[in-house]
């Protein structure tokens, strides 16, 4: 699949973002710092979104988006977005403002971000077309995400390091399973042109000289080309070199340095989900790459 | 909504014979055609006379070669477009409802007005049936000429989608699949249609009609006899004589 820059950022800054809220949500912080930090948080996430309509073939209309809700993901997700950012609100006035208000909005927002992320990650865990995203793991990568972002961002160290181990680990079985999943639908050019029966089919001329839309959106193969290498590099900046700077280098330093070295791994990550994952449509056109 | 129809009225689709197709690509034209001024905003080009031209069609004519383990291969023509799903994945995933299947026909259509132009049905579509029309950022697919279909401006033989009616081998048939009784069905049920990746679960109108069996291929040279020279009188004295030095 095209992995396109604006839907990469989208996934990345807003599941940051939306973990930092949810982080923030549940412990809290006060005074003129709980205002610059519920600020960073509602930044990424905002942006995040924003970032997400810049893929839209008519922008305009983005609004209808909300109308869905019953039957797609894409529409949930708005909903979940917008509701989980308004809960956060009164919380993050409380704390800058010193009310007394408990922790009600904000564990309820927390509840709000694992619902937002969950639906953002199924609108790509639905598609069978897709069969690497049509899978389990695809929502436990996108929330542990989320998770260790927000945690990372906080500078929690007792927290932070034990969750990026645990995203380490729940990235290497979706890539496990990533690498057979194609295979495992069992889609071949033979079913997908019904023509399998009869002998081994290949293609004899393509439809078109020209590129098209599919072959720009779903016949991406750059990333396959250098998936290891992206793998690596995914692992190492989001998850080991955050542990390292969490652990060894003290105070602001390492937390920033964790957080920019996290945020680079997330975004490799994103960008191989997108690049590696194969539609099954191409197989219309023969270039099956195993 | 974008919920689909529990059951719909008509099966509308198409069968295609793969048999008789000959991949002339009249259909890819003809659709192309109609549709650049019937239902919603045209088919736009984007360099058609340029280095890199690209376009959005909705019919797209692949050729396939096949080989069996003890024959010979075939070329098989196919032309790919919307099946029609009665399990159309493309439409739940619609964020604004511009995607539907319609009750009374099956038919699945865009309302171009309400598509942001995301391309998530796109995605979710295994047959690559839908494209993005780059000049208009909004979503094209097979509309089953549903601008012809029932149009009674037309003359009555011209109530077909244009693909089926522009073919010259015949290859294509429109009707209702949902009706056993129908021509179409009894073409499916006789020639043993088929539908594609039945295993993705979408639950394709649109059927296939497999190539028909071929004949067995001819052993000996078809220049065999004229070969085998019997001549008489002078020539045949003179084949003797040479024969012979």
């Amino acid at each position: 699949m095209n992995p396109a820059p604006s839907v990469i950022v989208f996934t990345v800054l807003s599941g940051m973002g939306f973990g930092f809220l949810a982080l923030l949500g549940v412990f809290g912080a006060t005074g003129a710092a709980a205002f610059f930090l519920w600020g960073i948080g509602y930044g990424l996430a905002v942006a995040g979104l924003v970032a997400s309509a810049f893929h839209l073939g008519n922008p305009q209309r983005a609004l209808l988006a909300f109308t869905q809700w019953r039957t797609s993901w894409l529409s949930r997700e708005a909903w979940a977005s917008v509701v989980t950012l308004g809960l956060f609100a009164p919380q993050a006035l409380a704390d800058w403002l010193g009310f007394d208000w408990g922790r009600g909005f904000g564990m309820a927002g927390a509840v709000g971000v694992a619902l937002t992320v969950f639906c953002t990650s199924m609108i790509y865990a639905q598609i069978r077309a897709v069969p690497r995203w049509h899978h389990w793991t695809v929502p436990a990568v996108f929330l542990a995400y989320a998770a260790t972002g927000g945690l990372v961002m906080g500078g929690f160290s007792p927290l932070a390091v034990p969750a990026l181990c645990v995203l380490g680990v729940v990235m290497a079985i979706h890539w496990h399973y990533g690498a057979r999943a194609f295979a495992r639908a069992g889609q071949t050019m033979g079913t997908a042109t019904g023509l399998g029966g009869i002998g081994a089919v290949s293609v004899f001329e393509q439809p078109h000289t020209g590129g098209n839309y599919l072959m720009r959106e779903m016949i991406y193969v750059v990333g396959r080309k250098h998936a290891e290498r992206v793998r690596m590099i995914a692992m190492v900046f989001s998850v080991m070199l955050p542990v390292i700077a969490l652990a060894y280098v003290p105070g602001l330093v390492g937390v920033a340095l964790a957080v920019l070295t996290h945020l680079v791994g997330a975004l490799a990550q994103r960008w191989l989900f997108f690049a590696e994952a194969e539609h099954v449509v191409v197989l219309y056109y023969g270039q099956r790459v195993a | 909504m974008t919920a689909l129809p529990r059951a719909t009225e008509k099966a509308l689709g198409l069968v295609i014979d793969l048999d008789t197709c000959v991949g002339c690509h009249a259909c890819v034209t003809a659709c192309k055609g109609w549709n650049d001024q019937g239902y919603g905003v045209p088919l736009s080009d984007q360099e058609p006379y340029g280095a890199h031209p690209s376009g959005t069609f909705l019919n797209r004519v692949h050729s396939y070669a096949v080989q069996p383990v003890d024959a010979a291969a075939q070329i098989v023509n196919f032309p790919r477009s919307c099946l029609h799903c009665a399990d159309a994945p493309c439409v739940t995933v619609c964020p604004t409802g511009a995607s539907y299947k319609r009750v009374e026909d099956g038919i699945v259509l865009v309302n171009e007005d309400a598509c942001i132009g995301c391309g998530l049905c796109a995605w979710a579509c295994p047959y690559g049936a839908r494209e993005m029309d780059a000049a208009a950022g909004v979503m094209k697919k097979c509309t089953l000429c549903v601008d012809r279909i029932y149009n009674e401006n037309l003359p009555e033989e011209d109530r077909e989608p244009a693909c089926v009616r522009t073919c010259p081998t015949g290859a294509r048939h429109f009707g209702d699949l949902g009706d056993p009784e129908s021509a179409v069905s009894r073409l499916v049920a006789e020639r043993e249609g088929f539908a594609l990746m039945p295993d993705m679960g979408t639950k394709p109108v649109n059927r296939y009609l497999p190539p028909r069996k071929k004949d067995r291929m001819q052993e000996a040279s078809l220049l065999a006899p004229l070969l085998d020279i019997q001549a008489t009188g002078f020539a045949g004295w003179l084949d003797r004589v040479l024969g012979k030095m």
